[in-house]
């Protein structure tokens, strides 16, 4: 199976680690994925407090890349690890294919670049290809390092399930937990996994951002759980970079790591550490069960 | 037994804009606003409604009102973080994410925001880093943004610095696209466009309410 492949920004900065984990699971995996050329911003929430209009040109440039960069005929599906990217693919293109008018313009701007969309990518995210294209089966066979008594709680934050996803349950979202479940770990049963972190709030409306994150991470701590898994660079930045912050707001001791599931997928496949950008955590990876690096 | 006290400043009819709800609905979908029966279930899934001065509901109402000076200086839509709580679950499928973004962009654009405000002046950082590389410059943007807003607090988030920067997840380097002038030709096209759209919206069209 081949893909395309959308990091966005954060990607190739803070969320490093997700993308080199993603990558190395991809290909042990053996799926094949190529990064689209020349990619730009995809518009998200920051951009579209701005221009709407503009948000969707640039989610609009993506697609038409991704379509010149395979054959005519050829359909790939592009992966996109980003909550706040997918959601912003998802969007565009749902907006272009429901709004003659709004297609008019997108099209219209599109061809003072020479560029065509014509709608035929999906927008797929890795828990979604991982569930549904690979399959638990197959991830379960290459285990080698089962994650054995790790208590993990699994949080999928919201623009990844809301509003445009449609490969899990946005109340109560699964598929991170049998992708873990069936590399040995344990769930913890926590009922925020789809709940808000703060998003960019912890930087701008600290007090209120700050709480937001806080209630995530205290509510999974007194359910015992050992490690955060997540799916979104900004929720990984806000639950594991701010912690000290928290601890000190909240004159609390909380040391839970934040790790992308991708890591502790990884691991479960007995990859390195530095293949997996386990070096790039704040928190290290450690267990009640005494596993170093988990 | 004794009555409330009403503190609340009266708004008279008067000086309501009716035309701000036009503008908000001008988006796509954004006709949908008008459908709303102000059930309430926004606000009771918005996690932050609780640190709003208005709840998401009362913005919707006040929107159709045309309460636009009350709207746009609220604290509402700067806290909506775009969960998409309310927007999944609105039984009249009323997309209000978008509709408080539609309120921030004319919040920004008319300036309505107190100085050194974080949030505006972030969007508008981010948004000049895009249209000039086509690309988000992390590190820059968030040093901008502290340059811009409090700089004391460039102190308070050095040791946030450091650590991402030997993680390896700081940079100031300045991210960017190839075909810069592709990305540029492709938005001086949407430039024009939303000149145009602003006149349509300008028009006699619907009745805000109806």
């Amino acid at each position: 199976m081949s893909y395309l492949y959308f990091p966005g920004c954060s990607l190739k900065s803070s969320g490093r680690a997700y993308e080199e984990s993603m990558l190395s699971v991809f290909s042990t995996l053996g799926l094949k994925i190529n990064e689209i050329e020349d990619w730009n911003c995809c518009g998200a929430t920051a951009y579209m407090s701005i221009s709407e209009l503009k948000a969707f040109a640039l989610s609009a440039r993506i697609f038409a890349l991704a379509e010149r960069q395979m054959q005519a005929s050829d359909r790939a599906d592009i992966v996109v690890p980003c909550a706040a990217c997918y959601l912003g693919l998802n969007k565009t293109r749902h907006y272009l294919a429901e709004h003659p008018k709004l297609r008019r313009k997108i099209y219209k701007a599109l061809n003072a670049a020479n560029l065509k969309y014509t709608g035929r990518m999906q927008v797929r995210h890795p828990l979604d290809v991982l569930n549904n294209d690979v399959g638990i089966e197959k991830i379960s066979s290459l285990l080698v390092n089962p994650l054995e008594g790790v208590q993990i709680a699994c949080y999928y934050g919201c623009q990844l399930l809301r509003p445009y996803s449609d490969f899990d349950d946005q109340h109560e979202p699964s598929t991170m937990d049998r992708l873990l479940k069936a590399l040995g770990a344990e769930i913890v049963d926590w009922p925020l996994k789809s709940r808000c972190c703060g998003g960019s709030l912890t930087g701008t409306v600290q007090d209120v951002g700050l709480r937001l994150s806080y209630i995530l991470l205290k509510e999974a701590k007194k359910r015992g759980c050992d490690v955060i898994a997540t799916a979104c660079p900004l929720c990984q930045f806000n639950l594991e970079c701010y912690q000290s912050r928290m601890n000190r707001y909240y004159k609390d001791k909380i040391n839970v790591p934040v790790a992308y599931f991708t890591q502790l997928m990884g691991i479960a496949f007995g990859l390195s550490p530095q293949q997996l950008g386990i070096q790039r955590l704040f928190i290290p990876l450690k267990s009640g069960a005494g596993h170093v690096c988990l | 037994m004794g009555y409330a006290k009403h503190r609340g400043k009266i708004r008279f009819e008067s000086d309501l804009e009716p035309d701000f709800s036009k503008e908000i609905s001008s988006i796509p979908e954004g006709e949908q606003l008008f459908s709303c029966i102000q059930c309430g279930t926004c606000s009771g899934m918005c996690p932050l409604s609780q640190y709003m001065d208005y709840t998401p509901r009362q913005i919707i109402a006040m929107i159709r009102g045309g309460f636009k000076n009350d709207v746009l200086s609220s604290y509402t839509t700067w806290l909506c973080a775009s969960c998409y709580s309310c927007a999944v679950e609105c039984p009249k499928e009323i997309k209000l994410t978008d509709i408080m973004y539609a309120a921030k962009r004319l919040a920004i654009r008319e300036g309505v925001y107190p100085k050194r405000f974080p949030i505006p002046i972030l969007a508008h950082e981010f948004f000049k880093n895009v249209d000039d590389s086509g690309r988000n410059s992390e590190g820059r943007l968030i040093l901008r943004l502290l340059l811009r807003t409090n700089p004391l607090r460039l102190f308070n988030q050095a040791g946030l610095g450091w650590r991402l920067l030997k993680t390896g997840r700081f940079s100031l380097k300045k991210e960017s696209i190839v075909h810069k002038g592709e990305l540029k030709n492709i938005l001086k096209v949407l430039e024009k466009e939303h000149m145009v759209k602003s006149k349509e919206e300008l028009a006699p069209g619907r009745e805000a309410g109806s």
